[in-house]
């Protein structure tokens, strides 16, 4: 059988259930992929030799009928989740080397579920970044290209190698971790589904911390029944991170019927920004429409503090960050400096540090203890929660009145181009986020799912943004949002 | 509020980041830039408004006070860039 790795969970699932195929097929298919997609660099520590010690192992589990969900399916995993005996490193130089002694609860949820690791995928440094170009490992190039341009493209960010390598078919699907949009905006910039789920559906344990109260693991797939499937693999309690919900984990899966009938779906005006891409604006009036003829009810509402939701983030992210960022002091993991003679424990740090740190990662750090520092702690970071409680209470607010679901663009542009954000100040690179962030301060589950395409031939998606707890609905809505697009379109293979 | 040279040095110093002289007035401008934006939050009026502490309303779990983990001190050091007789080694911190 050929072309194994382009099918979605779903699919392979099924043949692996009715005996029509083997994990070990699936896996050598994915790996032989992988061996030809060096050009993307989305796959950054292979792992070819666990995967079909793990494939044999998903395979006797099948043939004894013990298969639960993701059995025998090869993935992908982010750098950012630290996996027993194989290098994590975040994509930092800070972390070289570095092979943890333990597996995070997610990705051990995924290996208890009988998935295959293919390996770890390429990411921005410490997640920070929304184009894959501040990676030790060097950028992560998205499969899709302008049509009759040959310029490379970024994939997005941070789970840019996630993104990279489920749109070019090299895993079945990977993780994701977002902070401010970065299993989203990826997502959307290559044409496959994305969800974050509420804050406290995933365990951050064991995964590399980057704002630890807005973090959230989730996945990257072909369809958004991979994404129900995954998810449900994925989340649950988690003694090990106290802000893990102790809740039952539903049947994703089954919710998904397609009957939004009577759905109230939310528009919110403070969204439409101004000097937004006319097609931009036409994907989501085209969306709005599909989910009305769907028999949602469709109406208008306000976020009114959506505008400082940005400058909020980049508040409490950074903050956040340079507290995280305070073990990495080149003593018990990672990098070190080498020292000259006569220096003492402080030069030790900041010359680890310096070396170790990608320049965003600098600039977040500190950033983050500035605002933090004394006198500025009042001024700057508790004016941001208090401007976060707001963001959180106009959520609120909207879903009282009965609202399902809101939904939204995606991003602001299609995909751009490698370096042409290069001279751009950092504020530009941020405005990627305008649309997702406002779901991490609120704590909300958010998906993106690909509707349509640009002139040049480019994925757009929109985004569905879900009540707490309620991802089962807002997949379901997200179903009938896919089946409704019809979104098929594949990049043409260059690499 | 704007940032100088000085207050840039003051910052990386506090973040144990080395930053080389010649670096600091455009990380100065960076910060300026950065925190320029960060200033729209001023418009906002929070009077009465609680700092967010948890984005989902729920308390901290507790739980007994007891040894779940540990006698792993192999595995602790395995990472350590200087690791001795079963300690983390750094330069001398006190003469």
């Amino acid at each position: 059988m050929s072309d194994l790795n382009k099918l979605t969970l779903a699919e392979a699932r099924d043949k692996l259930r009715a005996k029509d195929v083997t994990s070990v097929e699936l896996t050598e298919a994915c790996l032989k992929e992988i061996e030809g997609a060096g050009a993307l660099n989305a796959f950054v520590h292979n792992t070819p030799e666990l995967a079909l010690e793990q494939a044999k192992a998903a395979d006797a589990r099948l043939a004894e009928g013990d298969a639960p969900a993701m059995c025998g399916l090869p993935i992908g995993i982010k750098d950012l989740f630290c996996t027993k005996g194989v290098p994590s490193q975040a994509a930092s130089r800070i972390l070289e080397g570095f092979v943890p002694e333990y597996e995070s609860t997610v990705s051990q949820n995924l290996l208890d579920a009988g998935s295959v690791m293919l390996g770890k995928l390429n990411m921005d440094e410490f997640a920070m970044g929304s184009s894959n170009e501040t990676s030790v490992y060097g950028n992560a190039v998205n499969p899709w290209r302008r049509e009759g341009d040959t310029a490379e493209l970024t994939p997005g960010g941070s789970s840019g190698g996630s993104a990279s390598a489920v749109a070019a078919d090299l895993c079945l699907a990977a993780t994701g971790t977002d902070t401010g949009g970065s299993i989203r905006q990826p997502a959307a910039f290559t044409g496959i589904t994305g969800i974050k789920p509420t804050y406290g559906r995933c365990s951050r344990w064991g995964v590399v911390a980057f704002a630890s109260s807005l973090d959230q693991a989730g996945p990257m797939t072909k369809s958004v029944r991979d994404a129900a499937i995954m998810l449900e693999a994925m989340c649950g309690h988690d003694p090990k991170d106290s802000t893990s919900m102790d809740l039952a984990v539903p049947n994703f899966e089954a919710m998904l019927t397609g009957d939004i009938k009577g759905k109230k779906i939310g528009i919110p005006k403070e969204y439409r920004m101004d000097g937004m891409p006319a097609e931009i604006e036409k994907l989501w009036e085209d969306g709005t429409a599909m989910l009305k003829a769907a028999g949602a009810e469709i109406v208008d509402i306000s976020l009114p503090h959506t505008k400082y939701a940005l400058p909020g983030y980049y508040v409490i992210a950074p903050a956040e960050a340079s507290s995280n960022l305070a073990r990495y002091d080149g003593v018990r993991y990672g990098h070190r400096a080498t020292l000259d003679a006569g220096d003492g424990i402080t030069e030790m740090y900041e010359k680890t540090r310096a070396e170790g740190f990608g320049s965003e990662v600098q600039r977040r750090v500190m950033v983050g203890t500035y605002v933090l520092s004394a006198g500025f702690y009042d001024a700057y970071y508790n004016r941001a929660r208090r401007v976060r409680a707001l963001i959180k209470k106009d959520f609120d607010d909207v879903y009282a009145t009965g609202v399902d679901a809101i939904l939204t663009p995606a991003t602001p542009s299609a995909a751009f181009g490698l370096g042409e954000m290069n001279d751009a100040d950092p504020v530009k690179m941020y405005l990627n986020d305008v649309f997702t962030v406002t779901v991490n301060l609120a704590g909300l589950p958010g998906i993106t799912v690909p509707t349509g395409t640009d002139s040049q031939g480019l994925p757009l998606g929109l985004q569905l943004i879900g009540r707490p707890w309620e991802e089962g609905d807002l997949l379901n809505t997200a179903y009938a949002l896919e089946s409704a697009a019809g979104f098929v379109a594949k990049p043409g293979k260059w690499w | 509020m704007s940032i100088d040279k000085d207050t840039a040095a003051r910052v990386a110093k506090l973040a144990r980041i080395k930053v080389e002289e010649d670096a600091l007035p455009a990380l100065a401008e960076e910060f300026n830039t950065i925190l320029g934006f960060i200033e729209q939050l001023n418009e906002v009026d929070v009077d009465g408004v609680e700092p967010m502490t948890s984005v989902t309303p729920q308390k901290l779990k507790r739980r007994v006070d007891e040894v779940t983990d540990g006698d792993q001190q192999d595995k602790a050091l395995s990472n350590a860039p200087d690791a001795r007789e079963g300690f983390f080694a750094v330069p001398k911190v006190v003469e």
